[in-house]
C-alpha cells in the first residue's frame, strides 16, 4: 500500500525457485506461485526427454523409493522414468514382495525403509491419507501417488501441463470434469489446482456419485451432462468402476454410458477448440465412447507423456531445485 | 467414624440445596447436609472456598475393555481413571471378550471392581446373545448377577422387532435398553461424518440421518411398548429432534451425548492434525450445526445425561491408516474439564444442571443408589473445582490407554476429589483440599 501511494513500485518478492516443504501431500497446500513453478520447470524437463540422451545429474546420489501398495502401471513406471532421467537411484516396492503380507503396518514398513536412509518415498496406497501418516514420522520427503480417494497430486500437475500447453493459459477456461467424483482422488487435486488457478470448474455425474457439499469447493455441479460440456474448453473424464453397480450408484454401464458417457453428438456442445481428457485406465464405451478417445480432440496421450515431465519437476523441486544444485 | 465437610459450596439439585452447607458422612453414608453442622468428635475437612461438593458423578456409558481385551484397559485401570475424573461410578458396556452376554462375565467384572476397590462398577448386559441381533441374552440372568441395563453397544439392536421384543421383556425387571443407534446400511463401511470434511479428505462418509433414522424407530417403539430407552452417544441434529418429540409425546425417551461431541466438529479431521486417529469414533464428529444442537439440548434440558462413551485403545491401534483405526477415545479424564470451559463458563448450564447431566439422572435412567445427598444415601460425592487450571497430559492418564484428541489442551475447571462410600480415592492438591 506504502509503495502504491508514493508512486514507487512494489518490491517484488523473489521468484520461487524451490518448493520450501519436505513433502508433497497434496495440491489442497500448495500456493498458486507454488503451482505455477512445477508447471514452469516441467517445460524444461520436458526438453530433456526429447533429447537423444535423456538423462541429467540433478538427482545423482538420491535414493528414491517407488512404495506401491495398490496396482499401477502408469503412475509407478512414469516416477521410475523420471527417477532415472534425473539420475536418481530408484527402486520399486510393490504389494505383492512386501512384507505387508505378512501383517506389518504401513509405519513400521515405511520405518524400516527409512533406516536405510533413502531420500524420498514415492507412495501409492488405497488409505486417503496414509501419506500424512508418513509424513508424520518419516524424515524422507513423501511424494503422494495417490492416496484412496483423497488426492493424486502429480495427475493434477500434468493435466494443468497438458491445459496450458494447448491453451496457454488456465484462469477462465471451463472445465468439465465428468465421472465418478465421489470416489476420485483425480478429481479432487484437479478441483484444487483449476480453481487455484482461476479456471471456472463444472463437475457432473449423477447425484449419488457427487461429494457432499461439492460446491464448497468452489465449483458448479450438475447432473445434466449436456450443460457441462457446454461450451466447455476442456472435457475430463474420470473412470466408472465396474463395482460401484453392486452399491447401487447407477443401474447399469449401459445407463451410464447413455446418460452420461461422452459422445462425439455431446462433444458437439463444447468449444470447437475442446480438448478431451482421461487421467486412465479408460473404460471404452462407459465414460467415453471409443470415437471420442481416439478422435481428434484426445489429448490422452499427451496426458501420460507429460506425467513424467511434470514428475521429473516434483522430484527436482522437494530436493531443492537449483539451490540443491549450487550447493552440490 | 464421621467425617464432616466444612465450608464450600454443596449443590444437590435432588434434594433442593444450592449453597454454603457442611455435608456429614457416617462410614459410607450421607449422615445429613446442613448449615453449619457442630463437629461433634468427626473428622473435619475443610473445603477450599471455590470449590463444589456435588453428589459423585455417573459415567453411564464406559468400555472397561475387561475381560480379553486388557492391553487398552483393565476394570481396575478403568476405574482408576474413573476416580481421577471425577466418577465415583461407571456404567461399562458388554462389548468385551466375550461378550457380557452371561452371568458369569457379568460376575467377573464385578469381581474384578471389587478387587479394585475404586469407582462402582454398574455393568451393562448385552440385549441379544453374542449382541448378535438375534435371539434375546439371559436377562434375568444377567439382571440376578448384577446387570443394571442393556444394550449392544457398539452395534444398533438390529432389528425393530428385536428391539421390541427386548423393551417389553426388559420392562419387566425395570431394565432401561441403551441403543447405540445406527443403520447399519447407511453407515456402510464409513469413518467419519458425511460432510464437507469428508469429502475434502476422501474418507467415507456416515450420515447424520443413519443415527437419526434409528432413533426415531426407537422412539417409536419405546411409545408403542411404553418401555424406557435411552439413546446412547447422540450426536446428529436431526436424533435430538427425534427425541424432543418423543419427549413431548411423553414418551421414555432418554438421551446422552458424549464432551467430545460438544466439543468438537469434523474440522478436527483436517486440523491442527490431518487424519488423526484420535478424532476417529463412532458416532463421528459431526459439523457445527450439530454440535451447536447438542450444546443447545444442554441448554434447554432435551438431553439427558453427559456420558463419555471411554473407548481405551492402544496405540499400535491408533497408529495405523485412518480408515484402519478404530473407532473411540478415552474421556474418564478429561470429561469434568471440558464440561466446565465448554458448558459451565460460557453460560451454557449452571452447576445444578451439570449435576443432573452427571449424577442425577444416570442414577435415575439406570435406577442405581446416588445422584442425591439426601440422609442414607451412599457416601458417593464428587468435589468439583470450577476455576482450576487444568492442561490434559494424556502421558499422565491413569488409563492404560491415551487416545485423546485434547492432549495439552488448557481448560478451566477440574476436579479436587472423588469420595467413594466415604473414602477420599482421589484428592487434587493443587486445589489447597487435604483429606
Amino acid at each position: 500500500m506504502t509503495a502504491q501511494r508514493t508512486g514507487t513500485a512494489a518490491p517484488q518478492a523473489p521468484p520461487l525457485t524451490a518448493l520450501r516443504r519436505k513433502d508433497l501431500l497434496g495440491i489442497a497446500e500448495l500456493s498458486p506461485e507454488e503451482i505455477v513453478l512445477i508447471l514452469q520447470t516441467a517445460e524444461a524437463m520436458k526438453e530433456i526427454g526429447s533429447r537423444p540422451i535423456k538423462k541429467v545429474p540433478a538427482l545423482r546420489g538420491k535414493t528414491v523409493v517407488n512404495l506401491f501398495f495398490e496396482p499401477s502401471t502408469r503412475t509407478r513406471t512414469s516416477f521410475e522414468i523420471a527417477e532415472k532421467r534425473l539420475s536418481a537411484d530408484s527402486l520399486n516396492i510393490a504389494i505383492a514382495s512386501s512384507s505387508v503380507v505378512k501383517g506389518e503396518t504401513l509405519a513400521d514398513t515405511a520405518l524400516n525403509l527409512e533406516a536405510m536412509h533413502p531420500d524420498m518415498i514415492v507412495l501409492r496406497h488405497s488409505s486417503s491419507g496414509a501419506c500424512h501418516l508418513l509424513s508424520r514420522i518419516c524424515r524422507s520427503a513423501i511424494v503422494n501417488a495417490g492416496d484412496g480417494t483423497h488426492e493424486h497430486p502429480t495427475q493434477a500437475l500434468l493435466d494443468a501441463f497438458t491445459i496450458r500447453e494447448r491453451k496457454k493459459r488456465i484462469a477462465g477456461l471451463k472445465v468439465a470434469i465428468v465421472g465418478d467424483l465421489l470416489h476420485s482422488r483425480v478429481l479432487r487435486s484437479n478441483i484444487h489446482l483449476l480453481t487455484k488457478l482461476h479456471a471456472d470448474v463444472w463437475v457432473c455425474g449423477p447425484p449419488t456419485l457427487i461429494p457432499t457439499d461439492i460446491t464448497r469447493f468452489g465449483v458448479r455441479a450438475t447432473s445434466v451432462v449436456e450443460e457441462a460440456v457446454e461450451d466447455a474448453d476442456v472435457i475430463m473424464l474420470l473412470r466408472i468402476q465396474l463395482e460401484r453397480m453392486q452399491g447401487a450408484f447407477f443401474p447399469s454401464l449401459r445407463e451410464y454410458f447413455n446418460v452420461f458417457g461422452m459422445t462425439e453428438e455431446r462433444v458437439r456442445r463444447a468449444r470447437p477448440d475442446t480438448i478431451i481428457m482421461h487421467p486412465g485406465p479408460m473404460n471404452r464405451g462407459v465414460e467415453i465412447a471409443s470415437e471420442v478417445a481416439d478422435g481428434p480432440f484426445s489429448v490422452i496421450l499427451d496426458q501420460v507423456a507429460n506425467g513424467v515431465a511434470v514428475r521429473m519437476a516434483v522430484l527436482y523441486l522437494l530436493a531443492g531445485g537449483a539451490e540443491h544444485e549450487e550447493a552440490a | 467414624m464421621k467425617k464432616l465437610l466444612k465450608g464450600g459450596r454443596v449443590v444437590d439439585p435432588a434434594g433442593g440445596i444450592d449453597g454454603a452447607f457442611d455435608v456429614l458422612i457416617d462410614g459410607d453414608r450421607i449422615d445429613r447436609v446442613a448449615r453449619d453442622l457442630p463437629v461433634d468428635g468427626a473428622d473435619v475437612v475443610e473445603i477450599p472456598s471455590g470449590l463444589v461438593v456435588c453428589p459423585g458423578f455417573i459415567d453411564m456409558h464406559v468400555h472397561l475393555r475387561e475381560p480379553g481385551q486388557e492391553h487398552k484397559e483393565t476394570v481396575a485401570t478403568g476405574t482408576s481413571a474413573a476416580v481421577a475424573g471425577g466418577f465415583t461410578a461407571v456404567a461399562c458396556m458388554p462389548n468385551t471378550d466375550p461378550i457380557n452376554d452371561d452371568a458369569n462375565v457379568t460376575s467377573y467384572i464385578l469381581k474384578k471392581a471389587k478387587e479394585a476397590g475404586l469407582a462402582r462398577v454398574y455393568p451393562i448386559g448385552a440385549v441379544s446373545r453374542g449382541s448378535r441381533g438375534e435371539l434375546l441374552a439371559d436377562i434375568a440372568e444377567l439382571k440376578g448377577a448384577g446387570c443394571v441395563a442393556l444394550s449392544d453397544d457398539g452395534r444398533p439392536v438390529a432389528t425393530a422387532l428385536l428391539m421390541r421384543r427386548a423393551l417389553e421383556y426388559a420392562s419387566m425387571f425395570g431394565m432401561a435398553i441403551i441403543d447405540h443407534c445406527e443403520d447399519p446400511s447407511l453407515k456402510g463401511d464409513g469413518v467419519a461424518h458425511e460432510g464437507y470434511q469428508a469429502a475434502a479428505l476422501g474418507l467415507r462418509g456416515i450420515p447424520g440421518a443413519a443415527e437419526a433414522i434409528m432413533v426415531e424407530r426407537d422412539v417409536l417403539l419405546s411409545e408403542a411398548t411404553s418401555a424406557p430407552v435411552h439413546i446412547a452417544h447422540m450426536s446428529a441434529r436431526a436424533s435430538l429432534r427425534a427425541v424432543r418429540k418423543g419427549k413431548e409425546a411423553a414418551t421414555r425417551v432418554t438421551c446422552e451425548v458424549t464432551p467430545h461431541h460438544f466439543t468438537l466438529t469434523d474440522e478436527a479431521l483436517a486440523s491442527p492434525i490431518a487424519y488423526d486417529t484420535n478424532v476417529k469414533m463412532n458416532p463421528p464428529l459431526r459439523e457445527i450445526e450439530d454440535r451447536d444442537a447438542m450444546i443447545e439440548g444442554l441448554r434447554d434440558g432435551s438431553i439427558d445425561v453427559i456420558a463419555t462413551d471411554h473407548a481405551p485403545h492402544h496405540y499400535d491401534e491408533k497408529k495405523v491408516e485412518f480408515d484402519r483405526a478404530p473407532f473411540g477415545i478415552v474421556g474418564l479424564e478429561t470429561a469434568v474439564p471440558l464440561v466446565f470451559d465448554r458448558l459451565v463458563h460460557p453460560g451454557v448450564i449452571r452447576l445444578s444442571r451439570l449435576v443432573e447431566l452427571l449424577s442425577v439422572n444416570p442414577a435415575r435412567i439406570l435406577r442405581v443408589p446416588g445422584g442425591t445427598l439426601a440422609p442414607g444415601s451412599p457416601a458417593d460425592i464428587t468435589i468439583v473445582a470450577p476455576d482450576l487450571r487444568v492442561r490434559v497430559d494424556a502421558r499422565a492418564f491413569r488409563s492404560r490407554s491415551k487416545n485423546t484428541p485434547f492432549d495439552g489442551w488448557e481448560l478451566r475447571g477440574g476436579v479436587a476429589a472423588t469420595i467413594v462410600g466415604g473414602r477420599p480415592l482421589f484428592v487434587n492438591d493443587r486445589t489447597g483440599l487435604r483429606m
